[in-house]
């Protein structure tokens, strides 16, 4: 109980003292979390959507390797990456292990299957005729998954929310292929891990609560959002 | 198909079954050290002998030297093994660490890339080669507040250097492998204990260039989490655990861990022929053992 105590007050402390290094990790965090749910998006609705709407073999066996891709733990996407890119790996020559661009491509591999499979599951629930119906109305090809694309809005933005809460809480792929350098690669939840690992519990406490308030404002903000387009 | 899935659905619980019984009747400790211990596989060994004279289950939480010291000092261990004798002190101090013997060393290594930019290869004084390297070369760091890191800050200190101040100096915040690992990614030197360079030295492109200065050595100790401040500590079980460690065939056998694996031992046994008395590197063993590598 009084290590809880401490770790709020910690945090406070933190906050307001302005400690550079936690302003640095704080935007560090949301930069590489933030690009990697962009592009995540870029590619996910596209995917979903064809999902949903194409009729195509194989389709199911996509979606079953979607709804896998969801719960792959980030850990082990991070194995695969820092692979991929570790100097022996077949990337190597990049010169990206160890980098922020490394943090962001691993974390936009466990946020595309989150966005892609949300969007296809909101996008089918809407009523099957509705392209048809745009279609007889005389709406173009664009025009038509426009209009779609706003009836899905309240799934679309809850797949934002399901990816960007994945990425920015997660810790096994940014440990492994960013490295955890202090002042490069250190994000939120990777300090977390060595300020428990070196006993400042009241610290580890302190930047957990500050990744809780970063992860509840970015939510509400894309949850007024949401509720706003429903009224 | 129905009786089968009920005689799946036990499975998991099956590991916890002959756990149960064991574990009561002989006690338990909880051993708070550091990630070298588990990392090179001795405590894997150790602690099931242990058992088997004893009857008492240990259970090693393998974390940095400074979170190990913490636990000892917050009452979540029993008993610590740990190498950081300066940081040790001031637990002794305190008064949450009591009955503390010297158990074994192993030493320390500067490796880096082949090239040698600061040219320190074959430097025999560490401090000298850190000052070097600070000045003509670029470092990475555990930055965990493990024991090798605090063995670094104390060569920059010895170097005169201020880490802060070396502009191509980075921290990793995490254990030895992963630390090697990007080192090695990077070419950059790094400080590393020898039992854990040797698990991964056929991964790396560094090599050992700075050894066998007594400065490098990395005493390991044990101590007593005091009940007298914490009550809730096992102090005889504990007690028992620290005697065995310094047991003389306990101390032969450490000797001989790892040379099969790894060609030579990754310790070597302190407890018969120092003072138990903690935070007192002795300086002349340090030498012999450098030598006897």
């Amino acid at each position: 109980m009084d290590d809880l105590q401490h770790g709020v007050a910690e945090a406070f402390r933190l906050l307001v003292t302005g400690d550079p290094e936690l302003y640095q990790i704080i935007a560090r965090t949301l930069a590489i979390s933030t690009v990697a749910t962009a592009l995540a998006m870029l590619a996910g609705i596209p995917l979903g959507y064809g999902l949903a709407r194409g009729r195509f073999p194989g389709r199911t066996v996509l979606l079953s390797a979607v709804n896998t891709g969801m719960g792959v733990p980030p850990v082990v996407v991070g194995l695969v990456v820092w692979l991929l890119l570790s100097r022996s790996g077949p990337f190597g020559s990049l010169g990206l292990i160890y980098t922020k661009q490394a943090m962001v491509l691993a974390q936009f591999v466990i946020a595309t299957p989150l966005v892609v499979g949300f969007t296809a599951a909101s996008v089918q629930s809407l009523p099957v005729e509705l392209p048809d119906l745009l279609y007889t109305l005389g709406a173009g090809r664009l025009r038509r998954l426009w209009i779609v694309a706003g009836e899905a809005q309240l799934g679309l933005l809850a797949a934002i929310m399901a990816g960007f809460g994945a990425v920015i809480s997660e810790v096994g792929a940014s440990m492994t292929v960013g490295g955890n350098l202090r002042g490069s690669t250190r994000v939120l939840t990777t300090a977390i891990v060595t300020e428990t690992g070196r006993g400042n519990l009241p610290v580890a406490l302190a930047l957990g609560l500050l990744l809780l308030a970063l992860a509840f404002v970015v939510n509400a903000l894309l949850t007024i959002v949401q509720q706003r387009q429903r009224s | 198909m129905k009786r089968l899935l009920c005689a799946l659905s036990i499975l998991p619980a099956l590991p916890a079954i002959p756990a149960l019984p064991a574990a009561k009747p002989c006690g338990e400790i909880t051993l708070a050290t550091t990630t070298s211990t588990q990392d090179t596989g001795l405590l894997d060994s150790l602690l099931p002998m242990f058992k088997r004279e004893t009857c008492i289950e240990v259970k090693p939480i393998a974390v940095g030297t400074g979170a190990a010291l913490e636990m000892a000092r917050r009452g979540d261990a029993d008993a610590v093994l740990v190498h950081a004798p300066e940081a040790e002190k001031a637990y002794v101090e305190s008064g949450d660490l009591i009955e503390g013997r010297r158990i074994m060393h192993n030493d320390f290594l500067i490796i880096g890339p082949t090239g040698d930019p600061a040219r320190v290869r074959g430097q025999k004084d560490a401090a000298l080669a850190m000052k070097a390297i600070g000045a003509g070369g670029s470092f990475v760091s555990r930055g965990d507040g493990s024991g090798t890191e605090k063995k670094e800050l104390e060569l920059w200190k010895a170097a005169g250097v201020s880490p802060a101040s070396i502009a191509q100096r980075e921290e990793t915040g995490q254990g030895m492998g992963a630390t090697l690992l990007v080192a090695d990614a990077r070419n950059t030197y790094t400080l590393t204990d020898r039992g854990t360079y040797l698990a991964f030295k056929d991964k790396l492109s560094l090599v050992p260039l700075v050894e066998g200065d007594p400065r490098l050595l990395n005493i390991y100790h044990a101590y007593v989490v005091n009940p007298g401040k914490h009550p809730t500590a096992h102090r005889s079980e504990a007690a028992r655990f620290v005697r065995y460690l310094t047991d003389p065939k306990v101390q032969e056998w450490i000797g001989q861990f790892g040379r099969a694996k790894f060609g030579q031992p990754l310790f070597v046994p302190d407890a018969q022929t120092t003072s138990a008395k903690a935070g007192q590197p002795e300086e002349t063993s340090g030498r012999s053992a450098a030598r006897s590598r």
